[in-house]
């Protein structure tokens, strides 16, 4: 077994993963504490990629971009929030459905309005196009940023979440919204700031992606789906759920897309493993959910005291 | 005893540390009115939730006409023939109030995977219906919209739903609740108009309308049944008075 | 129903007595675009009455329901590309591969409620999708082209367009006539008031479970049939037809013609279609559009368009 490269699968997985993180930790929350399904959640994610992008492309800092980006994102965040979702929340959830699913098609064609319709590339500064070796194993250095960023704001997010006033009131809406109700709390000012953040997450998640990949149109329509098994697993309106989850299934995705084929020749003709496999392991998340519904419906780490 | 439909013995049920009912035995004889009463948070709802089976007790079992039926669902207990009406009224709003009566007489007469006749033309259906209609008095608002007749016909509504399943006993979950002295009154004579044919198991809040109808009366008091007796008994009875009337009146 | 005597009776006895003529129109005006125009807009409407049957009457909000057009798509690209071509055997094939998968997945959506159900549905037409994008044995992201239609006795025969297309209003009027029917039968009272007051019905002694379960199957079967003539129709199908934004459109067009109405959906797909049709045309920006109109009608026009037409009798008789 070639060991670098499974050590570089886990570190691509582990990215994945904290990726999924960043952007389930507000789709969790919007849902555990709004009761609200949003849909243009990866909206927020492309958003922030071509804010950033934009900010690189006229300062040449990418420390500039991100931070601009998040800002910007924040702002966008919410003012969803004050003119279109704060609507909703009282209505069923079809209508959420409806609302945010144009709400995609009209991000997607604003994006296409102001930045045209071929993706924009965000260049790195040279210091993290390197890459860092130990031993006889090379990782590329962006690459480790990026699980360092993910790392830090997960721990962030934890310290808000535990340690914060404004993290009780989160963690209080999650398990039990009326009680908040009932404390008097400014309900209003609560969800516009859950739900800022919870997009802005999305946006860092798209700024840290694009330099891989670049920024293009509809990027986040296929991660959000990912995103929502995340919240599935992890437990509705749980950050820590959505923080373990998020890695589990960054990493079985990215290890059965690359070994799935290896482990079923242990079992099958080399030919067969090798037409199924890619199959399966496109599979393999959504059976991770379908189990874990059969077995614990509440999702791995729901809210404490969650209904 | 002997006579007994419905039997209770030991039924627990607890949320967390929160205990809502606790060791609670009750009997229902076969005809009789019987009447739970107790104060605001004695834990009635949560009782009537379990003996529906829309709530699974922690331990206790229930007898109905002799047959254990603590762990079947809350279908199979309606098709057994224990029919239960809610205390927030949850008629189907959109329907005409035939229509709602109609969805009774289809769940407890075999099964629903028709997929092909119109049950507005299926005359069994209808006329059973409409007996159940006729006998809570709406036989002439039967095609109206059930959320355009006032609150006090949802509840009675809400009855002849529970008379269409043709049930042996009836669960009603305070069906004066919200309603003005003289629908009150309308209900009472529909409910003792019953008495012999049905027995009848319902939580109340009103005490006028509960020692008018009732044969006994059961107090409820966090959780714990404090007494079993007739209304004169009850009535008398100082520990009630002092645990529950008496808070009341005071 | 009073076909006859309100405007809105007259308004679909027009559109179908329309349906019934429209290819000879087409061809007496030279516009044979526009018969393409109105299969397409058909196939999504039997779709669309599928979906509403869950969603409309039964309060099941899917969003995956474009992966059971892509089954049945593919229930013809697989065979035909093995050169299978027996209509029989794709119909049939669609009908129970969508029937199974429905059932397994159905069984687990069906266990939980709101947005859980919602992103379930999402995710599982997404498995769906991702599946057939990784299987390069059938073109994987590139599609397969169907080379022949779905062959069936010559009465029944598929070929030229003004066959496909009596098919397609054919599958869709039986469609329509079953979902009537259902909804009116024993298994849609249940499933109706069940939309409504779930526990309401469990009390009256209905196992709601297993009602819904069969009526979400019974939908996805319908919705294979759209498959099966969406091959038929496209001759080239792709993983690209059972996306979840595919799912969302099927949802805008059966609330954009009004749910829980037999023939709401039916409007919605072809008003849908057509303005897809004018919009693109017009600017390359028409999604925009689109979205806006999307926010605006769930803020501010509940009903649909036939909402609108049921307005009009209310206005007539006021007046």
């Amino acid at each position: 077994m070639d060991w670098n490269l499974l050590i570089t699968q886990l570190m691509n997985g582990l990215q994945l993963g904290l990726l999924l993180f960043l952007l389930a930790s507000g789709l969790t929350l919007i849902f555990g504490i709004m009761d609200f399904i949003n849909l243009s959640h990866g909206s927020f994610y492309m958003v922030g990629a071509y804010f950033c992008g934009t900010i690189v492309a006229k300062t040449g800092s990418f420390v500039l971009g991100i931070l601009f980006g998040l800002v910007g994102v924040f702002i966008v965040g919410a003012l969803v929030e004050w003119f279109i979702a704060r609507k909703l929340y009282r209505s069923d959830h079809l209508d959420h459905v409806l609302v945010t699913f144009g709400l995609i098609l009209i991000f997607d064609t604003l994006v296409h309005m102001i930045w045209g319709a071929s993706g924009m590339a965000i260049p790195l500064p040279d210091v993290l196009n390197g890459q860092v070796s130990i031993g006889t194993l090379v990782l590329p250095t962006y690459r480790l940023l990026i699980i360092a960023a993910g790392l830090g704001v997960a721990a962030f997010l934890y310290v808000l979440v535990t340690r914060t006033r404004l993290g009780m009131l989160i963690r209080a809406g999650a398990s039990n919204r009326t009680m908040v109700e009932a404390l008097g709390v400014n309900i209003n000012r609560l969800f516009l700031i859950v739900f800022a953040i919870g997009a802005s997450m999305a946006g860092l998640a798209g700024m840290l992606i694009a330099p891989i990949t670049e920024a293009s149109i509809g990027m986040g329509n296929d991660i959000i789906i990912i995103a929502f098994v995340v919240v599935i697993v992890g437990g509705i309106g749980s950050v820590k759920g959505a923080f373990y989850a998020g890695l589990i299934i960054g990493l079985i995705d990215t290890l059965s897309r690359s070994y799935l084929d290896d482990v079923l020749a242990l079992s099958i003709p080399i030919e067969y493993a090798e037409t199924a496999a890619p199959a399966i392991s496109a599979m393999m998340v959504y059976i991770l959910m379908a189990v874990v519904l059969a077995f614990r419906p509440q999702g791995l780490f729901p809210p404490a005291g969650a209904r | 005893m002997s006579d007994a439909i419905l039997d209770i013995e030991g039924l627990h049920k607890n949320f967390g540390g929160v205990v809502a009912t606790e060791n609670v035995n009750l009997s229902v004889e076969r005809g009789e009115i019987h009447a739970i009463i107790g104060p605001n948070g004695a834990g009635k709802t949560t009782l009537i939730a379990q003996l529906s089976g829309q709530l699974r007790p922690n331990s206790g079992s229930i007898r109905f006409e002799g047959r254990d039926i603590t762990t079947l669902s809350m279908a199979s207990r309606a098709r057994a023939g224990l029919a239960r009406s809610f205390q927030i009224t949850s008629v189907i709003l959109p329907m005409t109030l035939l229509e709602n009566v109609m969805l009774a007489v289809q769940g407890t007469s075999g099964h629903s995977f028709g997929f092909w006749s119109p049950v507005r033309e299926d005359g069994k259906m209808t006329d059973a219906a409409m007996e159940s209609l006729t006998r809570v008095g709406l036989d002439n608002r039967a095609d109206q919209l059930a959320g355009s007749v006032s609150h006090g016909e949802q509840r009675q509504l809400e009855v002849a739903i529970t008379l269409a399943m043709n049930p042996r006993l009836l669960l009603l979950d305070e069906p004066m609740a919200g309603m003005g002295k003289e629908e009150t009154g309308h209900m009472v004579e529909i409910l003792k108009a019953l008495k012999g044919d049905k027995s009848i198991l319902l939580v109340e809040h009103d005490m006028d309308a509960v020692f008018n109808m009732a044969d006994r009366l059961s107090v409820l008091v966090n959780g714990h049944i404090i007494a079993t007796d007739t209304v004169e008994n009850i009535r008398n009875n100082a520990e009630v008075q002092r645990a529950y009337l008496g808070d009341e009146h005071a | 129903m009073q076909l006859l005597s309100t405007r809105r009776g007259l308004f679909y006895t027009a559109l179908l007595v329309f349906l019934a003529i429209a290819p000879w129109v087409f061809q007496w005006i030279d516009q044979p675009f526009y018969l393409d125009l109105l299969s397409r807009a058909l196939i999504l409407g039997i779709a669309a009455v599928s979906l509403n049957l869950i969603l409309g009457y039964g309060g099941m909000v899917s969003l995956g329901h474009a992966a059971y057009i892509g089954i049945g798509a593919y229930c013809v690209g697989i065979p035909a590309y093995y050169d299978f071509y027996s209509g029989w055997l794709h119909i049939g094939l669609a009908l129970s591969v969508s029937a199974v998968f429905a059932l397994i997945t159905g069984a687990i959506c069906l266990r939980t409620k709101g947005v859980y159900f919602i992103m379930i549905t999402m995710a599982f037409s997404q498995m769906v999708y991702y599946t057939f994008l990784s299987l390069e044995e059938y073109g994987a992201d590139d599609g397969l082209v169907i080379y022949l239609r779905s062959e069936f006795p010559t009465w029944l025969s598929m070929d030229g367009a003004f066959s496909l297309y009596y098919w397609i209003l054919g599958v869709l009027l039986l469609s329509l006539y079953f979902v009537h029917r259902l909804i009116h039968a024993r298994f849609g009272r249940v499933i109706v008031g069940a939309k409504f007051n779930e526990l309401r019905l469990q009390s009256l002694g209905v196992n709601t479970y297993r009602y819904r379960l069969t009526c979400y199957v019974i939908s996805a079967m319908i919705c294979s049939l759209a498959g099966v003539l969406l091959g038929n129709f496209t001759s080239f199908i792709s993983p690209e037809m059972m996306g979840w934004t595919r799912s969302g459109e099927l949802i805008f067009m059966v609330i954009m013609g009004g749910v829980s109405t037999v023939l709401g959906p039916l409007l919605g797909t072809i008003s849908f279609v057509l303005l897809e049709e004018w919009l693109a045309a017009i600017t390359v920006y028409w999604h925009l559009i689109f979205g806006v109109l999307l926010v605006v009608l769930v803020l501010y026009g509940k009903g649909g368009l036939d909402g609108l037409l049921g307005l009009m009798d209310r206005g007539k008789k006021s007046s």
